[in-house]
Protein backbone atom coordinates (compact mmCIF):
# COMPACT_ATOMS: atom_id res chain seq x y z
CA UNK A 1 0.00 0.00 0.00
CA UNK A 2 1.98 2.81 -1.22
CA UNK A 3 1.62 6.12 0.27
CA UNK A 4 2.79 9.34 -0.78
CA UNK A 5 4.07 10.41 2.55
CA UNK A 6 7.17 10.63 4.46
CA UNK A 7 8.52 7.16 6.29
CA UNK A 8 11.23 7.50 8.79
CA UNK A 9 13.45 4.43 8.59
CA UNK A 10 13.78 4.18 12.54
CA UNK A 11 10.11 4.25 12.43
CA UNK A 12 10.01 1.99 9.41
CA UNK A 13 12.46 -0.23 12.12
CA UNK A 14 10.15 -0.24 14.46
CA UNK A 15 6.90 -1.59 12.59
CA UNK A 16 8.89 -4.08 11.34
CA UNK A 17 9.40 -5.44 15.21
CA UNK A 18 5.42 -5.57 15.86
CA UNK A 19 4.45 -8.86 16.38
CA UNK A 20 1.27 -8.97 14.66
CA UNK A 21 0.44 -11.77 11.75
CA UNK A 22 1.48 -9.73 8.65
CA UNK A 23 0.93 -11.22 5.34
CA UNK A 24 3.38 -11.23 2.30
CA UNK A 25 1.72 -7.46 1.62
CA UNK A 26 2.44 -6.60 5.19
CA UNK A 27 -1.36 -6.58 5.51
CA UNK A 28 -2.85 -8.11 9.27
CA UNK A 29 -6.42 -9.94 8.91
CA UNK A 30 -8.17 -7.13 10.20
CA UNK A 31 -6.29 -5.12 7.20
CA UNK A 32 -3.79 -3.00 9.93
CA UNK A 33 -1.35 -2.38 7.11
CA UNK A 34 2.68 -1.44 8.01
CA UNK A 35 3.01 1.06 5.48
CA UNK A 36 -0.32 3.05 6.78
CA UNK A 37 1.92 2.65 10.67
CA UNK A 38 4.75 3.77 9.06
CA UNK A 39 3.31 7.09 7.86
CA UNK A 40 1.57 7.42 10.71
CA UNK A 41 4.18 7.34 13.59
CA UNK A 42 6.60 8.61 11.17
CA UNK A 43 3.74 12.18 11.81
CA UNK A 44 3.12 11.42 15.40
CA UNK A 45 7.13 11.57 16.39
CA UNK A 46 7.10 15.29 16.33
CA UNK A 47 3.84 15.51 18.18
CA UNK A 48 4.80 12.48 20.68
CA UNK A 49 8.38 13.20 21.27
CA UNK A 50 8.65 17.10 20.74
CA UNK A 51 5.39 18.96 20.88
CA UNK A 52 3.52 17.91 24.11
CA UNK A 53 7.31 15.46 24.87
CA UNK A 54 4.73 13.06 26.18
CA UNK A 55 6.30 10.88 29.30
CA UNK A 56 5.05 7.52 30.06
CA UNK A 57 5.23 5.74 33.40
CA UNK A 58 4.86 2.47 34.68
CA UNK A 59 5.52 0.75 31.19
CA UNK A 60 7.00 -2.38 33.13
CA UNK A 61 3.49 -2.66 34.29
CA UNK A 62 2.08 -3.14 30.54
CA UNK A 63 2.39 -6.85 29.32
CA UNK A 64 4.58 -7.40 26.02
CA UNK A 65 2.50 -10.00 24.70
CA UNK A 66 -1.09 -11.71 25.15
CA UNK A 67 -4.36 -9.82 25.35
CA UNK A 68 -4.76 -6.97 27.43
CA UNK A 69 -7.20 -3.77 27.98
CA UNK A 70 -5.12 -0.32 28.40
CA UNK A 71 -8.37 1.12 30.65
CA UNK A 72 -8.31 4.84 31.72
CA UNK A 73 -9.40 8.05 31.70
CA UNK A 74 -10.57 10.69 28.47
CA UNK A 75 -8.55 13.69 28.74
CA UNK A 76 -8.86 16.47 26.56
CA UNK A 77 -11.80 17.01 23.69
CA UNK A 78 -9.94 15.64 20.77
CA UNK A 79 -8.91 11.89 20.64
CA UNK A 80 -5.26 12.95 21.79
CA UNK A 81 -5.54 11.10 24.69
CA UNK A 82 -5.79 8.24 22.87
CA UNK A 83 -3.32 9.19 20.00
CA UNK A 84 -0.70 9.34 22.60
CA UNK A 85 -1.31 6.19 24.44
CA UNK A 86 -1.20 4.29 21.48
CA UNK A 87 2.29 6.39 20.73
CA UNK A 88 3.85 5.40 23.94
CA UNK A 89 3.07 1.78 23.81
CA UNK A 90 5.02 2.17 20.15
CA UNK A 91 7.57 4.48 21.08
CA UNK A 92 8.38 3.41 24.34
CA UNK A 93 7.73 -0.62 24.90
CA UNK A 94 9.94 -3.41 23.71
CA UNK A 95 9.33 -4.63 21.39
CA UNK A 96 6.88 -1.84 20.60
CA UNK A 97 2.84 -2.98 20.35
CA UNK A 98 -0.09 -1.61 18.81
CA UNK A 99 -2.86 -0.61 20.53
CA UNK A 100 -6.38 -1.02 19.17
CA UNK A 101 -8.60 1.54 20.11
CA UNK A 102 -12.57 1.25 19.66
CA UNK A 103 -14.00 4.17 17.34
CA UNK A 104 -17.41 5.35 17.59
CA UNK A 105 -20.18 3.79 14.99
CA UNK A 106 -20.63 7.57 13.09
CA UNK A 107 -16.66 8.03 12.15
CA UNK A 108 -17.47 4.76 9.69
CA UNK A 109 -19.86 7.00 8.04
CA UNK A 110 -17.31 9.78 6.91
CA UNK A 111 -14.84 9.20 3.82
CA UNK A 112 -11.14 8.73 4.83
CA UNK A 113 -12.02 8.08 8.43
CA UNK A 114 -13.03 4.85 8.22
CA UNK A 115 -10.40 4.12 5.80
CA UNK A 116 -7.67 5.31 8.07
CA UNK A 117 -8.67 4.32 11.21
CA UNK A 118 -9.26 0.97 9.75
CA UNK A 119 -5.77 0.16 8.48
CA UNK A 120 -4.41 1.36 11.81
CA UNK A 121 -6.09 -1.22 13.53
CA UNK A 122 -8.91 1.30 15.29
CA UNK A 123 -12.42 -0.92 14.39
CA UNK A 124 -15.70 0.05 15.32
CA UNK A 125 -16.83 0.12 18.70
CA UNK A 126 -18.65 -3.19 18.86
CA UNK A 127 -18.83 -5.86 21.37
CA UNK A 128 -17.92 -8.29 18.42
CA UNK A 129 -14.29 -6.44 17.54
CA UNK A 130 -13.37 -6.62 21.01
CA UNK A 131 -14.08 -10.29 21.91
CA UNK A 132 -11.99 -11.29 18.60
CA UNK A 133 -9.14 -8.67 19.00
CA UNK A 134 -9.20 -10.64 22.25
CA UNK A 135 -8.99 -14.48 21.08
CA UNK A 136 -6.47 -13.36 19.24
CA UNK A 137 -4.40 -12.13 21.80
CA UNK A 138 -4.33 -8.13 20.79
CA UNK A 139 -3.92 -5.37 22.92
CA UNK A 140 -7.07 -3.20 23.64
CA UNK A 141 -7.15 0.51 24.66
CA UNK A 142 -10.73 1.29 26.06
CA UNK A 143 -12.14 4.55 27.80
CA UNK A 144 -15.07 3.60 29.68
CA UNK A 145 -16.04 7.09 29.97
CA UNK A 146 -17.15 6.98 26.21
CA UNK A 147 -17.82 11.13 24.48
CA UNK A 148 -19.47 12.02 28.26
CA UNK A 149 -15.42 11.76 28.78
CA UNK A 150 -14.20 13.92 26.28
CA UNK A 151 -16.86 16.29 26.51
CA UNK A 152 -15.45 17.50 30.10
CA UNK A 153 -14.15 21.19 30.88
CA UNK A 154 -11.34 22.60 31.81
CA UNK A 155 -12.57 22.97 35.53
CA UNK A 156 -13.56 19.61 35.09
CA UNK A 157 -10.18 17.59 33.96
CA UNK A 158 -9.36 15.74 36.73
CA UNK A 159 -12.77 14.37 37.77
CA UNK A 160 -14.12 11.13 36.11
CA UNK A 161 -17.65 10.67 34.69
CA UNK A 162 -19.60 7.60 34.67
CA UNK A 163 -18.02 4.42 33.54
CA UNK A 164 -19.55 1.92 31.71
CA UNK A 165 -19.95 -2.06 32.63
CA UNK A 166 -18.98 -3.32 29.25
CA UNK A 167 -15.44 -3.13 29.10
CA UNK A 168 -15.61 -5.43 32.68
CA UNK A 169 -18.06 -7.92 31.45
CA UNK A 170 -15.33 -8.52 28.07
CA UNK A 171 -12.47 -8.49 30.59
CA UNK A 172 -14.03 -11.25 32.65
CA UNK A 173 -15.66 -13.05 29.77
CA UNK A 174 -12.25 -12.93 28.19
CA UNK A 175 -9.98 -13.85 30.82
CA UNK A 176 -8.47 -10.80 29.74
CA UNK A 177 -5.97 -8.64 32.44
CA UNK A 178 -6.90 -4.52 32.87
CA UNK A 179 -3.96 -2.60 32.78
CA UNK A 180 -5.63 0.49 34.65
CA UNK A 181 -4.10 4.30 33.28
CA UNK A 182 -4.15 7.78 33.98
CA UNK A 183 -4.10 10.58 30.86
CA UNK A 184 -2.67 13.83 32.55
CA UNK A 185 -2.38 17.52 30.53
CA UNK A 186 -5.10 16.42 27.85
CA UNK A 187 -7.30 19.34 29.75
CA UNK A 188 -4.89 21.92 29.30
CA UNK A 189 -3.66 21.18 25.76
CA UNK A 190 -6.80 21.43 25.04
CA UNK A 191 -8.87 23.59 27.18
CA UNK A 192 -12.69 23.11 27.06
CA UNK A 193 -14.86 26.06 27.82
CA UNK A 194 -17.82 24.41 25.97
CA UNK A 195 -19.25 22.10 23.49
CA UNK A 196 -21.05 23.21 20.48
CA UNK A 197 -23.88 20.14 20.16
CA UNK A 198 -25.59 21.78 17.27
CA UNK A 199 -22.67 22.78 15.27
CA UNK A 200 -21.49 19.01 15.88
CA UNK A 201 -25.17 17.67 14.25
CA UNK A 202 -24.60 19.72 11.24
CA UNK A 203 -21.00 17.98 10.74
CA UNK A 204 -22.22 14.40 11.52
CA UNK A 205 -20.42 14.37 15.16
CA UNK A 206 -21.52 14.31 18.37
CA UNK A 207 -20.27 17.63 19.36
CA UNK A 208 -17.13 20.05 18.69
CA UNK A 209 -15.32 21.32 21.49
CA UNK A 210 -14.36 25.10 22.28
CA UNK A 211 -11.93 26.72 23.56
CA UNK A 212 -10.50 29.86 24.19
CA UNK A 213 -9.41 30.35 20.88
CA UNK A 214 -12.33 28.84 19.31
CA UNK A 215 -11.04 25.56 17.56
CA UNK A 216 -9.54 23.15 19.30
CA UNK A 217 -6.15 23.21 18.29
CA UNK A 218 -4.10 21.64 20.69
CA UNK A 219 -1.08 23.74 23.18
CA UNK A 220 1.60 22.40 23.64
CA UNK A 221 0.85 21.33 27.28
CA UNK A 222 3.23 18.53 28.74
CA UNK A 223 1.25 14.95 28.48
CA UNK A 224 1.79 11.94 30.93
CA UNK A 225 0.51 8.88 31.27
CA UNK A 226 0.28 6.84 34.58
CA UNK A 227 0.18 2.96 33.76
CA UNK A 228 -0.15 0.74 36.70
CA UNK A 229 -0.33 -3.37 37.74
CA UNK A 230 -2.48 -5.70 35.83
CA UNK A 231 -6.10 -6.03 37.17
CA UNK A 232 -7.53 -9.54 36.63
CA UNK A 233 -11.33 -10.49 37.82
CA UNK A 234 -12.53 -13.64 37.96
CA UNK A 235 -16.12 -14.36 36.40
CA UNK A 236 -17.74 -15.19 33.14
CA UNK A 237 -19.22 -11.60 32.17
CA UNK A 238 -22.71 -12.68 32.96
CA UNK A 239 -22.59 -11.60 36.67
CA UNK A 240 -25.76 -9.44 38.15
CA UNK A 241 -25.20 -5.82 37.68
CA UNK A 242 -24.08 -5.38 41.29
CA UNK A 243 -21.03 -7.52 41.10
CA UNK A 244 -19.53 -6.35 37.88
CA UNK A 245 -20.17 -2.65 38.83
CA UNK A 246 -18.44 -3.49 42.56
CA UNK A 247 -15.52 -4.60 40.21
CA UNK A 248 -15.56 -1.52 37.64
CA UNK A 249 -15.56 0.47 40.71
CA UNK A 250 -12.19 -1.13 41.53
CA UNK A 251 -10.77 0.20 38.56
CA UNK A 252 -12.15 3.94 38.94
CA UNK A 253 -10.68 3.93 42.57
CA UNK A 254 -7.14 2.76 40.80
CA UNK A 255 -7.40 5.46 38.39
CA UNK A 256 -8.47 7.98 40.72
CA UNK A 257 -5.64 7.46 42.55
CA UNK A 258 -3.27 7.73 39.84
CA UNK A 259 -4.65 10.85 38.81
CA UNK A 260 -3.78 12.23 42.28
CA UNK A 261 -0.27 10.77 41.96
CA UNK A 262 0.12 12.86 38.72
CA UNK A 263 -0.88 15.87 40.34
CA UNK A 264 1.05 16.16 42.85
CA UNK A 265 3.99 15.26 40.31
CA UNK A 266 2.63 18.11 38.35
CA UNK A 267 2.70 20.45 40.98
CA UNK A 268 5.93 19.76 42.00
CA UNK A 269 4.94 17.73 45.14
CA UNK A 270 6.31 14.52 46.42
CA UNK B 1 -20.94 -42.03 -5.07
CA UNK B 2 -23.76 -40.54 -7.70
CA UNK B 3 -23.36 -37.41 -7.73
CA UNK B 4 -25.93 -34.57 -9.10
CA UNK B 5 -24.82 -31.14 -9.78
CA UNK B 6 -27.70 -28.57 -10.56
CA UNK B 7 -25.98 -25.72 -12.74
CA UNK B 8 -23.11 -27.78 -14.12
CA UNK B 9 -22.57 -25.47 -16.77
CA UNK B 10 -21.25 -22.40 -15.21
CA UNK B 11 -17.57 -22.29 -14.67
CA UNK B 12 -17.34 -23.28 -11.51
CA UNK B 13 -19.79 -26.33 -12.26
CA UNK B 14 -17.48 -27.72 -14.71
CA UNK B 15 -14.06 -27.49 -12.61
CA UNK B 16 -16.42 -29.47 -9.62
CA UNK B 17 -16.84 -31.78 -12.54
CA UNK B 18 -13.73 -32.74 -13.52
CA UNK B 19 -12.57 -32.85 -10.04
CA UNK B 20 -15.33 -35.03 -8.91
CA UNK B 21 -14.68 -37.51 -12.04
CA UNK B 22 -11.04 -37.62 -11.11
CA UNK B 23 -11.68 -38.58 -7.65
CA UNK B 24 -14.32 -41.61 -9.30
CA UNK B 25 -17.54 -40.53 -8.60
CA UNK B 26 -20.23 -40.80 -10.88
CA UNK B 27 -21.27 -36.91 -12.25
CA UNK B 28 -25.06 -36.14 -13.51
CA UNK B 29 -25.04 -32.49 -14.72
CA UNK B 30 -28.78 -30.53 -14.78
CA UNK B 31 -28.95 -26.98 -16.30
CA UNK B 32 -30.97 -24.87 -18.82
CA UNK B 33 -27.66 -23.62 -20.29
CA UNK B 34 -25.81 -25.90 -22.98
CA UNK B 35 -22.60 -27.52 -21.68
CA UNK B 36 -19.77 -27.88 -24.51
CA UNK B 37 -17.69 -30.40 -24.98
CA UNK B 38 -18.49 -32.04 -21.25
CA UNK B 39 -15.94 -33.67 -19.28
CA UNK B 40 -16.14 -37.49 -20.41
CA UNK B 41 -17.82 -39.51 -18.12
CA UNK B 42 -20.00 -36.66 -17.43
CA UNK B 43 -24.01 -37.12 -18.16
CA UNK B 44 -25.63 -33.81 -18.58
CA UNK B 45 -29.35 -32.82 -19.00
CA UNK B 46 -30.15 -29.80 -20.48
CA UNK B 47 -33.51 -28.70 -18.66
CA UNK B 48 -34.55 -26.60 -16.17
CA UNK B 49 -34.45 -28.22 -12.66
CA UNK B 50 -37.94 -26.88 -11.49
CA UNK B 51 -39.74 -28.90 -14.79
CA UNK B 52 -40.83 -32.30 -14.23
CA UNK B 53 -38.02 -33.90 -16.28
CA UNK B 54 -35.88 -32.89 -13.90
CA UNK B 55 -37.38 -34.70 -11.15
CA UNK B 56 -37.20 -37.95 -13.64
CA UNK B 57 -33.21 -37.50 -13.42
CA UNK B 58 -33.68 -37.64 -9.73
CA UNK B 59 -36.05 -40.68 -10.48
CA UNK B 60 -33.62 -42.73 -12.36
CA UNK B 61 -30.22 -41.71 -11.32
CA UNK B 62 -31.24 -41.83 -7.44
CA UNK B 63 -28.25 -39.76 -6.54
CA UNK B 64 -26.39 -40.46 -3.41
CA UNK B 65 -25.59 -36.51 -3.01
CA UNK B 66 -26.51 -33.35 -4.53
CA UNK B 67 -24.79 -30.03 -5.24
CA UNK B 68 -26.51 -27.03 -5.68
CA UNK B 69 -24.99 -24.41 -7.79
CA UNK B 70 -27.98 -23.46 -9.60
CA UNK B 71 -28.43 -19.98 -8.15
CA UNK B 72 -27.83 -16.56 -10.20
CA UNK B 73 -26.92 -13.20 -8.91
CA UNK B 74 -28.30 -9.82 -10.06
CA UNK B 75 -25.34 -9.32 -12.63
CA UNK B 76 -26.67 -12.56 -14.35
CA UNK B 77 -30.54 -12.11 -14.35
CA UNK B 78 -31.98 -8.73 -13.92
CA UNK B 79 -35.53 -9.21 -14.01
CA UNK B 80 -37.98 -10.99 -11.44
CA UNK B 81 -37.31 -13.82 -12.87
CA UNK B 82 -34.68 -14.29 -10.99
CA UNK B 83 -36.93 -15.10 -7.80
CA UNK B 84 -38.08 -18.02 -9.59
CA UNK B 85 -34.84 -19.41 -10.31
CA UNK B 86 -33.56 -19.16 -7.60
CA UNK B 87 -36.24 -19.87 -4.72
CA UNK B 88 -37.98 -22.38 -6.98
CA UNK B 89 -35.01 -24.28 -8.22
CA UNK B 90 -33.35 -24.83 -4.63
CA UNK B 91 -37.25 -26.05 -3.59
CA UNK B 92 -37.25 -28.65 -6.30
CA UNK B 93 -33.45 -30.08 -4.93
CA UNK B 94 -34.58 -30.46 -1.62
CA UNK B 95 -37.99 -32.28 -2.45
CA UNK B 96 -36.90 -33.73 -4.71
CA UNK B 97 -34.15 -35.11 -3.19
CA UNK B 98 -36.42 -36.10 -0.13
CA UNK B 99 -38.47 -38.15 -2.35
CA UNK B 100 -35.41 -40.25 -4.04
CA UNK B 101 -33.40 -41.30 -1.53
CA UNK B 102 -30.88 -38.72 -1.23
CA UNK B 103 -27.92 -38.73 1.53
CA UNK B 104 -26.68 -35.60 1.58
CA UNK B 105 -27.59 -32.05 0.07
CA UNK B 106 -24.81 -29.20 -0.22
CA UNK B 107 -26.24 -25.50 -1.20
CA UNK B 108 -23.73 -23.40 -2.25
CA UNK B 109 -24.67 -19.65 -1.34
CA UNK B 110 -22.87 -16.10 -0.82
CA UNK B 111 -21.15 -14.46 2.38
CA UNK B 112 -22.77 -11.08 0.32
CA UNK B 113 -26.10 -12.90 2.66
CA UNK B 114 -24.37 -11.09 5.81
CA UNK B 115 -25.05 -7.55 3.88
CA UNK B 116 -22.49 -4.50 3.70
CA UNK B 117 -22.66 -1.73 6.65
CA UNK B 118 -21.10 1.22 8.56
CA UNK B 119 -21.52 -0.82 11.93
CA UNK B 120 -21.63 -4.70 10.57
CA UNK B 121 -18.47 -6.45 12.29
CA UNK B 122 -15.76 -8.04 10.54
CA UNK B 123 -15.60 -11.43 10.37
CA UNK B 124 -19.38 -12.69 10.50
CA UNK B 125 -20.41 -15.48 11.96
CA UNK B 126 -22.68 -18.10 10.99
CA UNK B 127 -25.95 -17.29 13.35
CA UNK B 128 -26.14 -13.97 12.38
CA UNK B 129 -29.05 -12.82 10.32
CA UNK B 130 -28.81 -10.69 6.99
CA UNK B 131 -28.40 -7.06 7.72
CA UNK B 132 -28.20 -5.58 4.15
CA UNK B 133 -31.60 -5.72 2.47
CA UNK B 134 -32.34 -2.64 3.59
CA UNK B 135 -29.59 -0.90 1.21
CA UNK B 136 -29.44 -4.02 -1.40
CA UNK B 137 -33.11 -5.04 -2.05
CA UNK B 138 -31.38 -7.42 -5.25
CA UNK B 139 -30.17 -9.44 -2.53
CA UNK B 140 -33.45 -10.61 -1.38
CA UNK B 141 -33.59 -13.86 -2.91
CA UNK B 142 -30.18 -14.82 -2.21
CA UNK B 143 -30.54 -14.22 1.01
CA UNK B 144 -34.56 -16.16 1.17
CA UNK B 145 -32.76 -18.98 -1.01
CA UNK B 146 -30.25 -19.14 2.21
CA UNK B 147 -32.32 -19.58 4.92
CA UNK B 148 -34.88 -21.73 2.92
CA UNK B 149 -31.70 -24.22 2.60
CA UNK B 150 -31.17 -24.00 5.94
CA UNK B 151 -34.88 -24.74 6.60
CA UNK B 152 -34.08 -28.25 5.46
CA UNK B 153 -31.80 -28.73 8.48
CA UNK B 154 -34.88 -29.25 10.57
CA UNK B 155 -37.92 -30.12 7.61
CA UNK B 156 -35.80 -32.89 6.59
CA UNK B 157 -34.24 -35.98 8.61
CA UNK B 158 -33.73 -38.27 5.59
CA UNK B 159 -30.86 -36.39 4.24
CA UNK B 160 -27.58 -34.12 5.90
CA UNK B 161 -28.07 -30.71 4.59
CA UNK B 162 -25.01 -28.42 4.47
CA UNK B 163 -25.00 -24.90 3.82
CA UNK B 164 -22.11 -23.68 2.90
CA UNK B 165 -21.94 -19.87 2.43
CA UNK B 166 -19.04 -18.95 0.51
CA UNK B 167 -16.79 -15.70 -0.12
CA UNK B 168 -15.67 -14.46 -3.91
CA UNK B 169 -13.76 -16.48 -5.88
CA UNK B 170 -10.48 -14.64 -7.63
CA UNK B 171 -8.75 -17.27 -10.52
CA UNK B 172 -7.77 -17.86 -13.73
CA UNK B 173 -11.22 -18.48 -15.07
CA UNK B 174 -12.48 -14.72 -14.00
CA UNK B 175 -15.27 -16.20 -12.85
CA UNK B 176 -17.63 -14.14 -10.17
CA UNK B 177 -18.64 -10.98 -9.24
CA UNK B 178 -14.99 -9.96 -8.18
CA UNK B 179 -13.40 -10.86 -11.25
CA UNK B 180 -16.13 -9.19 -12.91
CA UNK B 181 -15.41 -6.17 -10.85
CA UNK B 182 -11.59 -5.95 -11.81
CA UNK B 183 -12.31 -6.93 -15.61
CA UNK B 184 -11.61 -3.44 -16.77
CA UNK B 185 -8.10 -1.55 -17.35
CA UNK B 186 -9.99 0.86 -14.43
CA UNK B 187 -11.31 0.58 -11.61
CA UNK B 188 -13.72 2.72 -10.24
CA UNK B 189 -13.92 2.81 -5.82
CA UNK B 190 -15.35 5.15 -3.44
CA UNK B 191 -12.83 8.00 -2.55
CA UNK B 192 -12.51 7.89 0.97
CA UNK B 193 -12.88 3.90 1.59
CA UNK B 194 -11.29 0.70 1.08
CA UNK B 195 -13.18 -2.05 2.39
CA UNK B 196 -11.64 -5.52 3.20
CA UNK B 197 -12.38 -8.31 0.09
CA UNK B 198 -12.57 -12.18 1.20
CA UNK B 199 -12.09 -14.08 -1.82
CA UNK B 200 -10.29 -17.33 -2.52
CA UNK B 201 -8.54 -19.28 -5.68
CA UNK B 202 -11.30 -21.11 -7.31
CA UNK B 203 -9.27 -24.16 -7.36
CA UNK B 204 -9.44 -23.98 -3.53
CA UNK B 205 -13.47 -23.52 -4.07
CA UNK B 206 -13.56 -27.02 -5.57
CA UNK B 207 -11.56 -28.35 -3.09
CA UNK B 208 -14.02 -27.51 -0.33
CA UNK B 209 -17.09 -28.83 -2.33
CA UNK B 210 -15.32 -31.79 -2.74
CA UNK B 211 -14.77 -31.98 1.12
CA UNK B 212 -17.75 -31.13 1.93
CA UNK B 213 -19.02 -33.90 0.09
CA UNK B 214 -16.52 -36.20 2.05
CA UNK B 215 -16.87 -34.97 5.33
CA UNK B 216 -20.71 -34.33 5.19
CA UNK B 217 -21.08 -31.23 8.15
CA UNK B 218 -24.64 -30.83 9.18
CA UNK B 219 -25.23 -27.26 9.10
CA UNK B 220 -24.44 -23.59 7.92
CA UNK B 221 -21.26 -22.97 7.35
CA UNK B 222 -18.89 -20.02 6.14
CA UNK B 223 -16.10 -20.96 3.57
CA UNK B 224 -13.32 -18.88 3.33
CA UNK B 225 -9.39 -19.45 2.86
CA UNK B 226 -6.77 -16.65 3.08
CA UNK B 227 -7.45 -13.34 5.19
CA UNK B 228 -8.91 -10.31 3.58
CA UNK B 229 -7.13 -7.95 1.83
CA UNK B 230 -7.83 -4.14 0.80
CA UNK B 231 -9.72 -3.71 -2.37
CA UNK B 232 -6.58 -0.80 -3.34
CA UNK B 233 -4.56 -3.57 -2.59
CA UNK B 234 -6.38 -6.29 -5.38
CA UNK B 235 -6.58 -3.70 -7.89
CA UNK B 236 -3.35 -2.61 -7.35
CA UNK B 237 -2.14 -6.34 -7.43
CA UNK B 238 -4.10 -7.32 -10.75
CA UNK B 239 -2.30 -4.68 -12.18
CA UNK B 240 -5.16 -2.43 -12.80
CA UNK B 241 -5.69 1.27 -11.81
CA UNK B 242 -7.62 2.55 -8.81
CA UNK B 243 -10.08 5.47 -10.09
CA UNK B 244 -11.53 6.89 -6.78
CA UNK B 245 -14.50 8.85 -7.11
CA UNK B 246 -16.62 10.62 -4.48
CA UNK B 247 -19.62 8.08 -3.91
CA UNK B 248 -22.83 10.71 -5.04
CA UNK B 249 -20.75 10.94 -8.07
CA UNK B 250 -19.98 7.85 -8.61
CA UNK B 251 -23.34 7.06 -8.02
CA UNK B 252 -24.49 9.17 -10.56
CA UNK B 253 -21.85 8.04 -12.97
CA UNK B 254 -23.18 3.95 -12.82
CA UNK B 255 -24.18 2.76 -16.28
CA UNK B 256 -22.27 5.83 -18.27
CA UNK B 257 -18.73 5.97 -19.39
CA UNK B 258 -18.02 2.72 -19.40
CA UNK B 259 -18.96 1.76 -15.82
CA UNK B 260 -21.13 -0.53 -14.92
CA UNK B 261 -24.66 -0.73 -14.62
CA UNK B 262 -25.03 -1.78 -10.50
CA UNK B 263 -27.83 -1.13 -8.18
CA UNK B 264 -27.38 1.60 -5.68
CA UNK B 265 -27.20 -0.97 -3.21
CA UNK B 266 -23.51 -2.73 -4.47
CA UNK B 267 -22.16 0.50 -4.06
CA UNK B 268 -22.18 -0.34 0.00
CA UNK B 269 -20.43 -3.87 -1.24
CA UNK B 270 -17.37 -1.30 -1.97
CA UNK B 271 -17.70 1.36 0.39
CA UNK B 272 -17.58 -1.21 3.28
CA UNK B 273 -16.63 -4.55 3.89
CA UNK B 274 -17.66 -8.22 3.95
CA UNK B 275 -15.99 -10.97 5.75
CA UNK B 276 -16.28 -14.43 7.42
CA UNK B 277 -15.42 -16.43 10.03
CA UNK B 278 -14.33 -20.10 8.74
CA UNK B 279 -13.62 -21.23 11.34
CA UNK B 280 -16.81 -23.68 11.82
CA UNK B 281 -15.99 -25.00 8.82
CA UNK B 282 -12.20 -25.90 8.96
CA UNK B 283 -13.15 -27.49 12.51
CA UNK B 284 -16.09 -29.77 10.98
CA UNK B 285 -14.12 -30.68 8.07
CA UNK B 286 -10.72 -30.60 8.28
CA UNK B 287 -10.47 -28.05 5.09
CA UNK B 288 -7.56 -25.84 4.92
CA UNK B 289 -6.56 -23.73 1.42
CA UNK B 290 -4.19 -24.75 -1.11
CA UNK B 291 -3.14 -21.03 -2.48
CA UNK B 292 -3.20 -17.65 -0.94
CA UNK B 293 -4.19 -14.25 -1.57
CA UNK B 294 -1.29 -12.98 -3.74
CA UNK B 295 -0.68 -16.35 -5.69
CA UNK B 296 -4.94 -15.81 -6.49
CA UNK B 297 -4.35 -12.23 -7.35
CA UNK B 298 -1.39 -13.14 -9.92
CA UNK B 299 -3.33 -16.20 -11.12
CA UNK B 300 -5.78 -13.37 -11.78
CA UNK B 301 -3.66 -11.10 -12.88
CA UNK B 302 -1.93 -13.36 -15.51
CA UNK B 303 -5.01 -14.88 -17.06
CA UNK B 304 -6.61 -11.24 -17.76
CA UNK B 305 -3.69 -8.84 -17.81
CA UNK B 306 -4.96 -5.32 -17.66
CA UNK B 307 -6.40 -3.82 -21.11
CA UNK B 308 -4.35 -1.01 -22.31
CA UNK B 309 -6.07 1.97 -21.97
CA UNK B 310 -7.02 3.75 -25.36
Amino acid sequence: MRLPLPIDPEVRARVDRLELPWNDLGIDPYGISKDYLAAYFTALRFFYRRYFSVEAHGLEHVPKRGRVMLVGNHSGGVALDGVMVIGSMFFDMEPPRVAQGMVEKFLNKIPFASQISSRLGHLTGIPEHAERLLADERMLMVFPEGARGTAKLYRERYSLVNFGSGFMRLAQKMKTPIVPFAFMGGGEAVPTISNAVTLGKLLGVPYVPVTPWLVALPLPAKLEVYYSEPMSFEGTGSEEDEVVNANVEKVKERIARLIEIGRKRRRGEP
Amino acid sequence: MKVLVPGIAGRLGRMLAERLIEEGHDVIGIDRRPLRDPPPGVEVHELDIRKRAAEEVFRRVRPNAVIHLATVTHLVVRSEDRYRINLGGTRAVFEHSAAYGVEHVVFVGRHTYYGAAADSPLFHVEDEPPMGLSSFPQLADLVAADLYAGSALWRYSSFVTSVLRMVYTLGPTGHGTLATFLRGARVPTILGYDPLFHFMHEEDVVRALVTTLEARPRGVFNVAGPQPVPLSVIIEETGRTNVPLPGPLLGAALGRFGLPRLPRGALEHIRYPITVDASSFKRATGWAHAIDERAAMRAYREAFPPPLPH
